[in-house]
C-alpha cells in the first residue's frame, strides 16, 4: 500500500467548481460560489459554518439529491450527476446512508422495521430485512427497543434507529445533516460517539453537518463554510 | 415496499378509518339508492309481471300503462280471438273503486276483474283460500300487503265483509303480489263480478290478454292483432317497459335519486380526498426520506396505489355489504317487498368507487412526486 503517499488516502468524493443558484430571472441567488473539495475515505469529516452559509446545500449536492447549477460531483469514481434520474436513485440506494435532523422515521413502523427500510427498498424479503434491521439496532445498543414505535422512544433512541437505517445496507458514504440538533448535550454526544464508532470504517466515508462545537474533537477533518465558500480545511477548528 | 405502504396507512387508525368510512359511505349510498330506484321504477311493471301467462296485451290505442287505461268495447275480445296466431284471449278489467272498511274508513283500491272461465290473471301465489273460492258469490281476493293496510295486524281478513263501491264483497282469499308503484290495495274478482262492482258505461274492458300460438313469437302475434283489429298490442316485455318508462317520464324519481347518487359520490370524493391528502401531508417528510434513501418514483406510485386500493376494496366491501343488509333487512316491510339487488348495481358502484380512488389517489400522488428529496434536509 502507499502508506507514505502525501496525497489523500483515497479521494472518495471530489467536487469540481460547484455552483448552486436558487430562483430564476432577477431573483437568482447564488448560494455556492464554485466549490472545489476532496473528501477522503475512512474519515469522519465535519462541515461547519454559520447558518445560511450553504452547508445543507453542499451536503445535499454531495449526497446526490440536489442538482448543482454548475460543476461536477464524483463519488467513488462515479460522476453522479451524469447518471440518469433512475440510475442516480439506484446509486443513492446502494451507496449512501442518510441521517436527518428530524429522524424522519415512519411513525407506524417499529424500530426494527424502520431500520430495515433501505433493504426493503432494494428488494429484500421482509423477514430477512427486519432481522438485519434488528441486528443493526443491537450494534447501536437499542435491541431492547426493536419492537417499539418511534413515538415510544426518546429523541436519542430515535436517532439511533435512524443511524441503524442509514447503516443497515452498509453504504460506503454516510451523510448526516445536524444529527444532534434536536437532542440534549448528553444524548447528542452519545450519538456522535456512536457515529464515530459504528458508522466509520476503513472503507466508509462519513460527512456530518453540525453546529455543535462540543464534539469537534471527534472529527478527522473539519471544513468550514462561509457565505458559500470553504474558508478552512484542516484537522482542527481554526481559532477565532 | 407494499407492506410498508399498507402499514403506513393502517397504522394511522384515525385516517384509515376516516378513509374507509368515506368510501363505505359512498358505496352504501350509491348501492342503496340505485337499488331502491330500480326496484321502485320496476313497480311500474308489477301488474304485467303478476300475469305471466299472457304474453300479449291488447288495449285501446291511447292506453299507456296498466293504470292509465281507456276501456275497450266488449267486442274487442272476439276480434282478438279470431286473429290467426292467437292461442287464447281473455278479458281483464282494471278499475279504481272505494272500499268502506268495517271500521268505517274509506280507502281507494284497485279492482282487477279476471276471466270467469279460466281465472287467467289471478296471481299464482295464493296465501290463503283456494282458486275455487273465487266462484262464491261476491267473492274477492285481497293482496297480502293491502290486507295488512286495511285490517289490524294479527286478524285474518278471510270472511270479512266490505262495501266495495257500495256493493257487498266478501274476502275469500289472500294473494301474494309485489305492490304496484302506487301501492294501492288490490282486489281480484271474477270479470262478471267486477262489472257489478264498477258501474259505468258500456265499455269497461281494460285489456284483452292473449297468448301467442306455438311457433309464433309474441311480437309477430302482436303485429297481426294490430293489423287485424286496429287495437294496440304490446308484448309482455314491451308493456312492462311502458309501465317503467311512464314512471321515469312522469315522476321526479329519476332526478331525486340521481341527485342522491351524485351527492354520495361527491361526499365520498370530498371525505376520501381530504383525508387522503391529509394523510399524505402528514407523511410527506417520510415519503421525502424514502425518495432520498433511494425509492424510485415508480415504487412511490405503487405504494400510493396500494394504499388507495386497500381503502377502495375494504371500504367498498363494507359499503355494499351494508347496503345489501339494509335491503334484505327490510324485505318484510311492505315498502320494500320484493326488492332485490341486481348484480349490475354493485358492479356500477365498484366502477364509481374506482373512479373515486383513482381521482383522490392521483391528487395525493402528485404532491408526493413533486416533493424534492432535497427537502428532507430542510
Ligand atoms: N430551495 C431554496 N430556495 C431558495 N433559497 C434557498 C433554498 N435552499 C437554500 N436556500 C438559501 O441558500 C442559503 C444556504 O442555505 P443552507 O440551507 O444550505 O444553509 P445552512 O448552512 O445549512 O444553514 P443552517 O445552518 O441554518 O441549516 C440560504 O441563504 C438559504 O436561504
Ligand atoms: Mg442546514
Amino acid at each position: 500500500m502507499s502508506a507514505e503517499t502525501p496525497m489523500p488516502k483515497d479521494a472518495a468524493i471530489s467536487l469540481h467548481n460547484i455552483v448552486k443558484e436558487f430562483g430564476a430571472g432577477d431573483q437568482v441567488i447564488r448560494v455556492l460560489h464554485g466549490i472545489d473539495a476532496e473528501i477522503r475515505s475512512g474519515e469522519l469529516t465535519y462541515l461547519v459554518g454559520e447558518s445560511g452559509s450553504g452547508k445543507t446545500t453542499m451536503i445535499s449536492i454531495i449526497a446526490g439529491i440536489l442538482y448543482p447549477t454548475k460543476g461536477s460531483v464524483n463519488v467513488f469514481g462515479q460522476d453522479i450527476y451524469s447518471l440518469s434520474d433512475n440510475d442516480l436513485v439506484k446509486f443513492r440506494l446502494d451507496t449512501i446512508g442518510f441521517i436527518f435532523q428530524q429522524y424522519n422515521l415512519i411513525p407506524t413502523l417499529t424500530a426494527a422495521e424502520n431500520a430495515a427500510v433501505p433493504l426493503v427498498a432494494a428488494g429484500m424479503k421482509r423477514a430477512e430485512a427486519v432481522a438485519r434491521g434488528r441486528d443493526m439496532l443491537d450494534k447501536l445498543n437499542i435491541a431492547d427497543q426493536a419492537d417499539k414505535l418511534p413515538r415510544q422512544l426518546s429523541g436519542g433512541q430515535q436517532q439511533r434507529v435512524a443511524i441503524s437505517r442509514a447503516l443497515v445496507h452498509e453504504p460506503r458514504l454516510v451523510v448526516c445533516d445536524e444529527p444532534t440538533a434536536a437532542l440534549d448535550a448528553k444524548s447528542g454526544r452519545r450519538v456522535m460517539d456512536l457515529l464515530r464508532e459504528v458508522a466509520l470504517a476503513e472503507e466508509r466515508t462519513v460527512i456530518i453537518v453540525t453546529h455543535d462545537n462540543r464534539v469537534f474533537d471527534l472529527a478527522d477533518r473539519i471544513l468550514v463554510m462561509e457565505d458559500g465558500r470553504i474558508t478552512h480545511d484542516g484537522t482542527e477548528m481554526p481559532d477565532y | 415496499m407494499t407492506w410498508i405502504a399498507i402499514r403506513m396507512l393502517t397504522g394511522d387508525r384515525q385516517k384509515f378509518f376516516g378513509l374507509l368510512f368515506g368510501v363505505a359511505f359512498s358505496a352504501l349510498l350509491i348501492t342503496q339508492q340505485l337499488t331502491i330506484f330500480l326496484n321502485l321504477i320496476e313497480r311500474g311493471a308489477t301488474a304485467v309481471y303478476n300475469t305471466p301467462a299472457a304474453n300479449v296485451w291488447v288495449m285501446d290505442p291511447v292506453t299507456r300503462t296498466t293504470d292509465v287505461v281507456l276501456p275497450l268495447p266488449s267486442t274487442a275480445l272476439d276480434k282478438v280471438r279470431s286473429v290467426q296466431g292467437v292461442d287464447w284471449a281473455v278479458p281483464m278489467m282494471r278499475a279504481n273503486a272505494n272500499v268502506r272498511t268495517p271500521e268505517g274508513d274509506l280507502e281507494g283500491v284497485g279492482v282487477v276483474g279476471i276471466d270467469d272461465a279460466t281465472l287467467i290473471g289471478l296471481p299464482s301465489k295464493i296465501i290463503e283460500g283456494s282458486r275455487e273460492a273465487l266462484y262464491e258469490p261476491d267473492s274477492v281476493f285481497i293482496d297480502e300487503v293491502g290486507a295488512g293496510r286495511l285490517f289490524p295486524p294479527g286478524t285474518s281478513p278471510i270472511g270479512e265483509r266490505l262495501e266495495l263501491n257500495d256493493r257487498r264483497a266478501v274476502i275469500r282469499g289472500i294473494v301474494d303480489i309485489n305492490p304496484s308503484f302506487t301501492s294501492t290495495v288490490v282486489f281480484y274478482t271474477r270479470y262478471s263480478n267486477a262489472l257489478n262492482f264498477v258501474p259505468g258505461t258500456r265499455n269497461r274492458m281494460s285489456f284483452v290478454l292473449a297468448r301467442s300460438a306455438e311457433g309464433m313469437t309474441p311480437k309477430q302475434v302482436a303485429t297481426r292483432i294490430t293489423a287485424a283489429t286496429g287495437l294496440k298490442a304490446r308484448t309482455r316485455d314491451e308493456f312492462a317497459k311502458d309501465g317503467i318508462d311512464f314512471i321515469i317520464e312522469n315522476t321526479g324519481i329519476p332526478i331525486n335519486f340521481g341527485i342522491t347518487v351524485a351527492l354520495g359520490f361527491i361526499v365520498g370524493v370530498a371525505i376520501v380526498g381530504l383525508t387522503f391528502s391529509l394523510f399524505i401531508r402528514d407523511n410527506i417528510k417520510q415519503f421525502g426520506a424514502l425518495k432520498a434513501i433511494g425509492v424510485t418514483n415508480n415504487k412511490i406510485r405503487l405504494m400510493v396505489a396500494a394504499q388507495a386500493l386497500l381503502v377502495g376494496i375494504v371500504g367498498y366491501g363494507f359499503g355494499v355489504l351494508a347496503a345489501v343488509l339494509f335491503i334484505y333487512g327490510f324485505e318484510n316491510s311492505p315498502e320494500f317487498k320484493g326488492f332485490y339487488v341486481p348484480w349490475q348495481i354493485p358492479l356500477l358502484t365498484a366502477v364509481v368507487v374506482l373512479v373515486m380512488i383513482l381521482l383522490t389517489g392521483w391528487l395525493a400522488l402528485r404532491s408526493v412526486l413533486k416533493t424534492e428529496p432535497a427537502e428532507v434536509f430542510r
